[in-house]
């Protein structure tokens, strides 16, 4: 079985990672990395998103051995300390944006994604950028003002 | 059957000195000694089944109901707290285990109490429900919008109110003082004059002998301070992180994984599958269940790639001769044949329709008609099962734990006491997780090997087998007279499943003939958000809305004259009319609707702004939803519930459909059975109304009504009224053409 070294959340892992097989798969099951979540596995719901430097992928169709030697992170590695949480993860906590919470790790992977791309983003930005992600709870308006709220403490910390 | 003792009975609320009292014992068959050993950890002491405290004052409320992001362990910890005068800091809570001793009597009881929205498979306790007949029936049920309105009701708060009670009893001891110089607050009991002062958590251990009172005071709602404020929910902060465990995310030493095909056909059986592949590339075992084949290997990516590899050939069954116009057609003949033969199956009657169709002014005549749906769940069904010596472990997100390790004894014939079920947090529900097919497939597969196994379904085999809302028909007929007002309203449907009273329309029409037929299907059924009211306030306040234009009134005047004697409705009305802007101007191509239902205990009225587009496409812009819940525990939970509610009807409306082709599932995952998007949800406004109603409910109430409101509003933009969902079988572009 061929052994690849992935690196996520700046460490690295050694997998088995058969031809083909999806970068969830491994980060669930090898890393036991759970938080990132199987959804549709056809990159229709977005539940699955991982950044791969720095950019937004659905890892249900992202094949493992494609990503190796490039820098992957979870929704377990997007606080920027242990025990401070990321403005975008703290936001989505003060406005009570999850319900049953399955989506809500690739809607914030999403959405941190967005902010670093686009500090400020407009309510067509944030259409264009979150609406690959599902939720069936239907948590949207949360979800947008979370991201208005996330943004405008972003940008309030880079004037300081 | 045994009749409850008079401890255990939970009798109907007595009004005395201003305060609502209920004869109830919390425990009843003293239950407490029992389930001790189950949830309390060393130094803890247990206070009644549901409330423990510990020496550091932490109380910790025991809550039988699953988490699925409806907040339910939050609220009901409030409803206990507040009656307990609890500090709302120091409240912990853990779900009850799936154990007898935690079946859910309050959830039953409120099924028979309230009657109403009593569940069929009840039916035989009506003449009392006891809690060994509860325990008997496993009843453990999330499910029927229930949980604030029963348990937080019935046991919650009583169990709350009862604890204080002792605590003040043994403080009152201890002292040798009077219990009515005592004040319990803030999990703590004071004596003003001595100055004394104790915690709950100190005072625990001598509580927990004082004899419970059969009769604890509840408080009135002007003195609640819990209840009635926003709290932040429990669950939340695990659900930003990664952290919160779905029973997907289990991992168990020595666990491997599966996947399973079932056949695409209802019915058909395998008659045959290549076991070659077992031993190679990581697959262990290939199991055939009879209607379905499992891979078991060392990952989900490899049972499935094994899985997609194999050539499996089925027996042929009657069903895949069946496609979704058969059944249609099929149901369409019943409901003539009913009409032919006489044979009605009678929902309710009241006056004589006949003589009042004959001295009509006008006749409306209208057929509604609603699709299959599926749940669509965010996280895929998945169960893991470790079947060992003689006992059986069960990992899962379940709606009805208890009734899952019944299902599951029952499978491997074992004592229930031998079948441990440990419940995960949801990743949505909506009537799905409440069945055991999973769990009962993932058993047979499990019980095959000595090892945990998780199975895991690809979404397709979620899509293709649910258990599904029902394709419903529904045909109206009204009579008006000369100033417009309903003197006939008869309504012939397909399929009552529950609650009971999904099809009562809230207008007072003198003479009414409702009545259904019961046709054949091979489609699984299943509890569907809202179930009955979903399809029923589709049909009932679309036609409402048809009589309205013939009668040539506005649609919600219409409704409000009807309701006249309703002062409920007529605030919701009034409200809703104004926190819309209902008569304010709107743009070329743009309509306002209205829809009002009553389900589940709450009333809601939703107003949908929509537009046509100029390509055909319909954009709800906003819904501006008014809900009278009683009074709302968690009112920002609750206002979440109606946001989602809203969404997930909304999503049913707009595309939701599942269609039959030769026996089987059309449609399989999220491209052919579209779900709303970020860029498609309107912006939802939700106002709450409190009235001296019990609480109602809050998980479903939200769903019913908004298909009728949508399709109101595009009758309002382009007249064309849309008489069969979803909406997107409707060709819009023809009336964008006509305006423009």
């Amino acid at each position: 079985m061929p052994k690849i070294t992935l690196s996520i959340n700046q460490q690295d892992y050694q997998v088995e990672a058969p031809s083909g097989m999806p970068l969830l798969w491994v980060i669930r099951e090898q890393c036991e990395l759970t938080g990132t979540k199987f959804g549709c596995g056809i990159a229709q719901c977005g539940a699955c998103t991982v950044h791969v430097d720095g950019k937004p992928v659905r890892s249900c169709i992202t094949p493992a051995a494609s990503v190796e030697g490039k820098s992957i992170t979870t929704i377990e590695g997007i606080a920027p300390k242990p025990d401070v949480l990321h403005e975008v993860q703290k936001a989505w906590i003060e406005l009570q944006t999850p319900q049953c919470g399955y989506c809500q790790s690739g809607q914030i992977m999403s959405a941190v994604a967005l902010l670093n791309e686009n500090p400020n983003p407009s309510d067509s930005d944030i259409d264009e950028a979150m609406s690959g992600n599902i939720c069936r709870c239907g948590m949207y308006g949360r979800i947008r003002a979370a991201i208005k709220q996330a943004s405008a403490a972003i940008q309030q910390k880079t004037i300081l | 059957m045994k009749k409850w003792t008079r401890r255990a009975f939970i009798g109907a609320g007595v009004l005395a000195g201003g305060a609502v009292i209920f004869g109830i014992a919390i425990r009843p068959g003293n239950r407490a000694s029992k389930v001790a050993g189950m949830v309390a950890k060393e130094g803890e002491t247990l206070i009644t089944i549901w409330i423990k405290i510990a020496p550091d004052n932490t109380i910790t409320a025991i809550i039988p109901h699953a988490e699925m992001g409806q907040g339910v362990h939050t609220a009901l910890a409030m409803m206990l707290a507040e009656e307990l005068e609890a500090d709302w800091s120091t409240i912990r809570f853990e779900e009850a285990p799936a154990a007898k001793e935690y079946a859910n009597y309050a959830v039953a009881k409120g099924f028979v109490a309230g009657n109403k929205d009593f569940p069929k498979f009840l039916d035989q306790t009506i003449e009392g429900v006891f809690l060994t007949a509860v325990k008997s029936m496993n009843f453990q049920i999330t499910g029927g919008s229930a949980s604030v309105r029963f348990t937080g009701q019935i046991a919650m708060r009583i169990a709350g109110a009862a604890a204080k009670s002792m605590l003040l009893e043994a403080a009152a001891a201890k002292w040798k003082v009077p219990v009515d110089e005592l004040l319990a607050v803030n999990s703590e009991i004071t004596h003003a004059s001595s100055g004394q002062k104790i915690t709950y958590g100190a005072l625990a251990p001598e509580a927990a002998k004082v004899k419970m009172p059969s009769h604890p005071k509840l408080k009135e709602a002007k003195d609640f301070t819990l209840i009635g404020t926003s709290k932040p929910r429990f669950d939340i902060p695990a659900k930003v992180t990664g952290e919160a465990k779905f029973a997907i995310d289990v991992n168990i030493p020595g666990m491997k994984y599966a996947t399973v095909a079932a056949s695409p056909v209802f019915g058909n059986r395998i008659k045959s599958v290549n076991t070659s592949v077992e031993g190679k590339n990581g697959v262990i075992k290939i199991v055939n269940l009879g209607n379905a084949v499992a891979v078991i290997a060392d990952g989900y990516w490899q049972a499935k790639m094994a899985l997609n590899s194999l050539n499996i050939t089925y027996e042929s069954g009657e069903n895949e001769l069946i496609s979704q116009e058969d059944i249609l057609a099929r149901y369409r003949a019943e409901m003539d044949q009913a009409l032919e033969k006489g044979e009605l199956e009678i929902h309710n009657q009241a006056g004589k329709v006949g003589p009042a169709f004959d001295q009509a002014a006008q006749i409306i005549e209208a057929e509604y008609q609603v699709p299959f749906l599926a749940h669509a769940t965010m996280e895929p069904m998945n169960c893991t099962v470790w079947v060992k010596n003689g006992e059986a472990e069960i990992w899962c997100g379940s709606q009805n734990p208890l009734g899952f390790a019944a299902a599951v004894a029952e499978e491997l014939q074992l004592d229930q006491e031998k079948v441990t079920v440990h419940n995960q947090l949801l990743g949505g529900g909506f009537g799905r997780r409440s069945e055991t097919d999973v769990v009962l497939q993932a058993t047979r597969i499990a019980k095959e090997v000595d090892f945990p196994v998780k199975l895991i379904w690809s979404r397709e085999e979620d899509t293709q087998h649910d258990v599904y809302r029902e394709a419903g028909i529904s045909r109206m007929k009204a009579a008006l007279d000369g100033s417009g007002n309903p003197i006939a309203y008869q309504n012939q449907f397909i399929f009552k499943h529950h609650p009971p009273e999904a099809a009562d329309i809230p207008y007072e029409v003198e003479n009414q003939l409702i009545h259904f037929s019961s046709p054949k299907t091979f489609v699984p059924w299943g509890n569907w958000r809202s179930v009955d009211h979903s399809t029923h306030a589709f049909y009932s306040e679309s036609f409402i809305d048809e009589l309205a234009h013939a009668a040539q009134m506005d649609p919600l005047q219409y409704r409000k004259k009807l309701t006249g004697s309703k002062p409920r409705f007529q605030k919701v009305l009034d409200t809703v009319y104004e926190k819309s802007g209902w008569d304010l101007p709107l743009p070329p191509n743009w309509g306002r609707g209205v829809a009002i239902h009553y389900s589940f205990g709450s009333l809601v009225a939703e107003v949908a702004e929509v537009e046509i587009k100029t390509n055909g496409e319909v954009k709800v812009h906003r819904v501006v939803c008014v809900a009278d819940p009683g009074i709302a525990v968690n009112p920002d939970g609750f206002v979440a519930q109606m946001e989602s509610g809203i969404i997930y009807g909304l999503a049913a409306a707009m595309s939701g459909e599942i269609t039959i082709k030769n026996g089987a599932v059309a449609q399989s995952n999220f491209h052919d059975y579209p779900v709303t998007r970020m860029n498609e949800a309107p912006k939802i406004e939700t106002y709450i109304l409190t009235s001296n109603h019990p609480p109602g409910g809050a998980g479903e109430p939200g769903t019913p009504a908004i298909a009728p409101a949508v399709t109101n509003a595009i009758f309002a933009a382009t007249s064309i009224r849309i008489r069969q969902l979803p909406i997107s079988k409707t060709d819009l572009l023809v009336s964008v053409k006509q305006t423009t």
